[in-house]
């Protein structure tokens, strides 16, 4: 049974569920199907703030196959929660357009599509406030910042540091609100029986879910399942449940039959969440060398009025660069808005935008490469912890990275390189993400007729995450990957951590290895025998992760952009793309790159096309589809590739992996304004960077 | 037809149609609201959960079957249009169990993530080197007078019609091009 392989982590193996996937044998949540299914659509708010007056029901139950109209005063009543995100229909009060003020549930989607599209809702409407600006009187500072950490810091005297500095740049720089788009739209079939509730759901975290769900029905969470074996893209958008979740599960109890229920894509721009748009202001001061002495960096961003989320943008700041006086901070406003939540690499994302775009201004104003001022700037310790770095590679980065880009020799001076109709330039920037690890369970199984089945709750939306537990467990089993059975995405596995915060491989990975390593001490003191019934062993890594040191954990890497900027147009292309990365231990080479590449692709999307315009008469985000919030298309993407150094690290976790889902999107946005900059003299601080801003900018 | 001659749309029962449906081989009769698109009468009453809805707009290409052959948005298509049409779907490229070399193409060279847009990416895949085969030009081709390469840029610009969210672009050529080479 215990047969020696050859390791599997560090090979590429195809993922395991390839061929679900490319045969449509995969089932997303909206695809299952129980008896006596029911179709439930939802009626949003189409005032922006105010209160629902009246709800003419009973029209729209005359339709044919109309089965019920639930609004608040039919709804059934949900215990309160913290989280006002899921007390759906408990309320006449309207927080912001889009918000859902009923739902209608027909026989057929066609049914309950024009039921919703006809349902008189009378509203009571209030004047709304859309509009963040970072002078609003309504700004405060939240308690903390997502997940946990301090909303302000300081060190020594920032703002002498700036008055005697040799070279300042002070600038600002705005991101917009961006939508996940993942492109399975959230989806929930409910399902009550005599068991409680089962969701097939359309999660990053069938565990997370389920401990949400339950308290809002007064379940314990026994009763209630989540399975979400396939999930269509979450970044972010699927990490916490949001409104139809609870919308679905609610209907199916008032109805009494098994409800469906999806977002549209529309829809979506509304309920499902999206990041915040930032104005961040950033000071540096540095000497005639490029040694910073001062980093000031300060955020404003909005959030809803029923809940509060802040985004950690200048978090990412505190850790970057050497320089003794520093300061960060966040502000919020409360507005009459969606509510806003985590999308890949929440804070370092847009955070990173604005540092890594100052930074190349203060690489112009100090005529030092743009490469060298970072790598003049590498702190020798976390400079806000004062904790050693378990490993720091952004030097190698640069050095890689500029090597193979073909970097050396770069003329510094803006405007000047044309090919035919293009300008072009190339562009730096660094890349970051830390290291997360959340305490999970596992399970390993030696079956009586061969073979292992592992289980835990696990999600993979696209991460490559069951293949490389596979591997993870095929090694600490030693046996080929074949021989392992990896079951996630169900919340009757051993509970896990949400896959968020580039934390499952770590997370997930160290308990199916104790698992795994559980199960071959119990193979061991039986001789190899496997009993008929089966031999299984479990893990729950709570205790291991306590015991950890405190160290300052992070991934680093660093992005190379070439662009040509049509002089005519404006159009910006991204001729090329690199990015290299030092990540600890990659475990699959191949999947390992499409997550590099996957955001970095995201990255080009958002410097260039994403942006969701609210309408600030109106009060909603206008461009609610897929035509009018662009992300990029096959032609948008040519050539884009990373690579990684070796990185040996015996501070993370027993796989030595650090987490590579979110390090990709960061900095590439500024690795691409930095390259348009080089290419046209014009500095785009405003994303993304669109045609009117480069035409306007006098190319 | 029922439903004919009731007047005021509000309380009208659906319209429904009577019709055959070709799918990957096999006739399906079937009753089908008026209203209903194919992607839905696929996936809600077919069980052919391949084809994915991801926008219901015609915008993302989540939905792409083939039908006689040449790639439609399913979405955008009523499906009491495509009666005497011979419909093909992600679940009917593959034969006898073996992947079709496109599918085998993109589990090789990664050329998805999540998954969500692969069966339309492989049914639009399919169908564009068939285009490209029989001479059609794009909006990138050079030369419209002679036959079009299959070269990057106009994998790109033919498969621009299917959005990838996680990002896959580089590896779809990829495997596009090791198929149609």
């Amino acid at each position: 049974m215990t047969t020696v392989a050859a390791p599997s982590a560090g090979t590429a193996l195809d993922r395991v569920d390839g061929p679900e996937k490319v045969t449509g044998r995969a089932r997303y949540a909206y695809e299952n199907v129980p008896a006596d299914l029911a179709y439930a659509v939802v009626v949003q708010a189409t005032v922006s703030r105010g209160e629902v007056r009246a709800v003419d029901a009973d029209s729209v139950l005359q339709l044919p196959g109309m089965i019920a109209t639930i609004w608040h005063e039919n709804a059934p009543r949900l215990a309160p929660v913290e989280d006002a995100e899921l007390t759906v229909l408990q309320s006449p009060r309207v927080a912001y357009r889009g918000q859902v003020v009923a739902v209608v549930v027909a026989e057929t989607l066609e049914s309950a599509t024009e039921a919703a599209r006809l349902l008189r809702v009378d509203y009571r409407p209030e004047p709304h406030d859309v509009e963040l600006r970072p002078d609003h009187p309504g700004m405060y500072r939240p308690d903390h910042v997502n997940p946990n950490y301090a909303t302000d810091s300081e060190l020594g005297d920032p703002d002498t540091a700036l008055a005697f500095a040799s070279v300042v740049v002070d600038a600002t720089y705005t991101t917009p609100a961006q939508h996940h788009n993942p492109i399975e739209p959230h989806a929930t079939v409910a399902l009550w029986d005599a068991d409680g509730l089962t969701l097939y759901d359309a999660t990053q975290s069938t565990s997370g879910v389920r401990a949400t769900i339950a308290p809002l029905f007064a379940l314990p969470p026994e009763s209630v399942r989540v399975i979400s074996p396939y999930v269509g893209g979450g970044f972010g958008g699927k990490g916490a449940p949001h409104a139809q979740v609870v919308l679905a599960a609610l209907a199916a109890k008032q109805v009494g039959r098994p409800v469906k229920l999806a977002a549209t894509r529309r829809q979506m721009f509304a309920v499902t969440g999206y990041r915040t748009p930032t104005v961040q202001r950033v000071r540096l001061g540095a000497d005639e060398d490029g040694k910073l002495s001062a980093i000031v960096h300060e955020a404003f961003e909005q959030t809803a009025t029923i809940k509060e989320f802040a985004e950690q943008t200048t978090v990412v700041t505190r850790m970057m660069y050497a320089a003794p006086h520093r300061r960060t901070s966040h502000r919020l406003v409360r507005l009459d808005v969606p509510v806003p939540t985590w999308m890949r690499a929440p804070g370092e994302t847009p955070g990173m935008f604005a540092l890594e775009s100052a930074m190349d201004e203060l690489a112009v104003a100090c005529g030092i490469d743009p490469v060298e001022l970072r790598v003049r700037n590498e702190p020798t310790i976390d400079p806000e912890r004062g904790l050693p770095f378990s490993s720091r590679n952004l030097v190698a980065c640069l050095r890689g990275g500029a090597e193979r880009f073909g970097w050396a020799g770069r003329d510094p001076e803006p405007g000047v390189r044309r090919r035919g109709r293009q300008l072009i330039g190339t562009g730096v920037a660094s890349s970051t993400y830390p290291v997360y690890r959340m305490p999970s369970q596992a399970s390993a199984r030696a079956e009586p007729g061969g073979g292992f089945t592992v289980r835990i709750a696990a999600a993979d939306i696209g991460t490559g995450a069951r293949t490389v537990l596979t591997q993870i467990a095929a090694d600490a089993l030693r046996v080929p990957p074949a021989q392992v059975r990896m079951e996630v995405g169900d919340s009757a596995l051993p509970r896990a951590s949400v896959a968020g915060g580039s934390s499952g491989t770590a997370s997930w990975g160290t308990a199916v290895l104790r698992a795994c390593e559980g199960l071959m001490d119990a193979l061991h003191r039986r001789a190899g025998d496997v009993p008929p019934g089966g031999l299984e062993a479990s893990a729950d890594t709570a205790e291991e992760l306590r015991s950890q040191r405190p160290l300052s954990r992070h991934a680093y890497g660093a992005q190379f952009a070439e662009v040509g900027v049509d002089l005519d147009t404006g159009e910006v292309r991204v001729l090329r793309l690199l990015g290299a990365f030092a990540a600890g231990r990659i475990i699959n080479p191949k999947t390992a790159r499409s997550q590099l590449i996957g955001g970095m692709t995201m990255g080009l999307s958002m410097a260039l096309l994403e942006e969701s315009v609210m309408d600030l008469e109106f009060g909603d985000y206008l461009n609610r589809d897929l035509a009018q919030y662009h992300v990029a298309a096959c032609a948008d993407v040519r050539d884009v590739d990373a690579f990684w150094i070796e990185e040996e690290d015996p501070d993370l976790n027993p796989m030595g992996s650090k987490g590579i889902g979110e390090i990709g999107i960061v900095g590439t946005a500024a690795a691409i304004a930095n390259a348009v900059y080089h290419a046209t003299g014009i500095r785009v601080r405003d994303l993304p960077i669109r045609l009117d801003r480069l035409i306007g900018g006098g190319i | 037809m029922n439903g004919e001659g009731n007047s005021g749309p509000v309380f009208a029962d659906p319209i429904t149609a009577d019709i055959l449906l070709s799918v990957n081989g096999d006739e399906r009769p079937i009753t089908v609201d008026t209203r209903e698109t194919l992607l839905d009468t696929l996936r809600e009453h077919l069980d052919l959960i391949g084809a994915k809805k991801g926008c219901d707009h015609g915008q993302c290409g989540a939905c792409t079957v083939l039908v006689d052959g040449r790639r439609v948005k399913s979405c955008l298509t009523l499906t009491v249009t495509v009666d005497d049409r011979e419909i093909t779907t992600v679940e009917g490229l593959a034969v006898d169990g073996a992947l079709h070399p496109m599918q085998a193409a993109f589990v090789e060279r990664d050329a998805f993530q999540c998954g969500y847009c692969t069966p339309g990416q492989l049914c639009s895949a399919v169908a564009m080197v068939r285009e490209v085969a029989d001479g059609w030009p794009s909006a990138v081709t050079a030369d419209v007078s002679g036959p079009a390469a299959l070269d990057d840029d106009e994998i790109r610009e033919r498969m621009s019609g299917n959005l990838c969210r996680c990002g896959a672009y580089v590896n779809i050529v990829a495997a596009i091009k090791q198929v149609g080479s």
